[in-house]
């Protein structure tokens, strides 16, 4: 089972400030604790603002092909957003990012592992449940699990022609961040404070 | 005494790196260091290398220390978590080791203990992070320290000809804005690349040492083509090393080579660290040619 928790409301308005956005809910997973009612409330609190260009709220926006279909519905609105702020796990986040190469994309929850059975993360696992969701400092691909050292301070000396050190056959994860940071012009995320990652996962931490 | 004094003082620092062996008998490392490395301004001790377990960096350093060079402690993220990190820094301090180089370190996957668990609790810029913590008399988890704080000059490093330099300036500065004191870059082959790239580096307005490897033979080249990364031997250097073998067995071509990536470097940086990789006794002959 996976918790998605909503990040501080102070860092969610912050990434939404001044920008159009458009937002994504995703609760299709059975396996998944979605904080349903806050973010209802929190999303009304944003669209009073006038700056919400659309809102969808669907199931398994980690499975690329069901993603696709379900935005294309609402292309127009995504076209005006500046950026799209996602309401799921890290799988989801990260599916969108990838899909949507010119937008902003922005995580809006952390997700936190819970012992026991796993939910569904089809596809590719490419979120660690580590409960400080890093997506918003790393153009929505996550340092944790696209760097083999779990790197989260920017790359290693260790990239020979833009592979990883440990296996020739994977792309350096912060190569692939600092390029996709540059498509979408936040190479700014790069100057931000040092992180130290915490490992304490039962603790609450919003970034 | 602190290597950022030298710096202070418009000095061209020069520091070699020594790596322990695998055993405790240190007597023929600091035979040589004594040797070759007296006229330098430090000597760093590598901290296992490339994964491959050794003599630990901070006894050797306490060893070169008793002999009056003056060592670099290099510590790695890799084999310690953030609570071990900060444990060896204090006991450096106690040592009376000043020197860091703070590195986030090789993957175990490319060593000799292929089945290790990869540490990286911290990562580079997160240790100088800590580093500057204690200094300020507070450890990483908030609690004060006792007595005095320890100080130190805190070296890092980059990779100046990588194919992702952008990335690699982007962390510089994340590692200046962490508190780092000094850079030492991977070894240059290209100065072309090396200048192009100070004059980015520049900005940051801290010293930075050219990093240099004597190239041993035309396969030692090629190898680390192939295997290093960072790393980019131009093919007319490698010619040059096949052209005379003799030549270049007994160290001559290799040490006009990194001579002449010297004096090429030498305007556009603040010191040269050399890599001498088992060949500390030519390291006196290249500064010589370099016209140190």
């Amino acid at each position: 089972m996976l918790i998605t928790q909503l990040k501080a409301k102070e860092t969610i308005v912050s990434l939404a400030a001044g920008k159009k956005v458009f937002i994504i809910n995703c609760q299709g997973c059975k396996e998944v604790h979605f904080p349903e009612a806050e973010v209802k409330e929190l999303e009304k609190e944003l669209a009073d603002s006038g700056n919400v260009t659309g809102t969808i709220t669907t199931d398994y926006i980690c499975n690329p092909e069901n993603m696709k279909l379900r935005l294309e519905k609402h292309k127009s609105e995504i076209e005006a957003a500046d950026a799209v702020l996602v309401f799921s796990c890290g799988v989801g986040v990260q599916t969108v990012a990838g899909y949507l190469e010119d937008k902003k994309v922005y995580a809006a929850c952390d997700t936190y592992p819970l012992p026991g059975f796993q939910g569904v993360t089809p596809l590719e696992y490419n979120c660690d449940q580590c409960g400080e969701c890093y997506l918003n400092l790393t153009g929505g691909i996550c340092p944790i699990t696209a760097c083999s050292k779990s790197l989260v301070n920017g790359q290693c000396g260790g990239s020979k022609n833009g592979k990883c050190e440990v296996d020739s056959e994977m792309e350096c994860g912060w190569e692939r961040i600092y390029r996709r940071l540059a498509q979408v012009g936040r190479l700014d995320a790069l100057k931000c404070p040092t992180q130290v990652r915490n490992f304490a996962t039962d603790d609450e931490v919003s970034k | 005494m602190k290597i950022t004094e030298a710096f202070e003082r418009g000095e061209f620092v020069v520091t070699a790196e020594v790596g322990p062996p695998k055993g405790f008998h240190i007597e023929h490392v600091l035979e040589e260091a004594k040797t070759y490395l007296s006229g330098i301004t430090a000597v760093n001790v590598t901290d296992n290398q490339s994964s491959v377990m050794r003599l630990g960096s901070l006894a050797t350093c306490k060893a070169l220390k008793d002999e009056g060079l003056t060592p670099i402690f290099q510590l790695t993220c890799r084999d310690r978590n953030r609570i071990a990190l900060q444990s060896d820094l204090l006991s450096a301090a106690m040592f009376g080791i000043e020197n860091l180089l703070l590195l986030t370190g090789d993957h175990t996957k490319l060593g000799d203990h292929k089945a290790a668990k990869p540490v990286f609790d911290l990562d580079s810029v997160s240790l100088i992070h800590t580093v500057k913590q204690l200094e300020a008399g507070v450890d990483l988890g908030g609690n004060d320290l006792v007595g005095e704080a320890p100080k130190f000059a805190k070296g890092a490093v980059v990779s100046p000809c990588s194919d992702s330099v952008d990335a690699q300036l982007a962390k510089m500065e994340r590692k200046v804005a962490a508190g780092c004191d000094y850079f030492q870059t991977q070894a240059v082959f290209e100065p072309e690349k090396f200048i192009q790239f100070m004059e980015k580096a520049k900005q940051f307005g801290k010293p930075v040492q050219v990093g240099i490897i004597i190239p041993k033979s035309a396969g030692m080249a090629k190898f680390m083509n192939n295997n290093v990364a960072g790393i980019h031997v131009p093919d007319e250097m490698i010619e040059e090393l096949k052209k005379d073998k003799e030549k270049t067995k007994a160290g001559i071509t290799g040490v006009e080579i990194a001579a002449r990536i010297i004096k090429e470097c030498r305007p556009y940086c603040q010191g040269v660290h050399i890599m001498a990789l088992g060949w500390e006794s030519k390291v006196p002959e290249l500064l010589k040619q370099a016209g140190i």
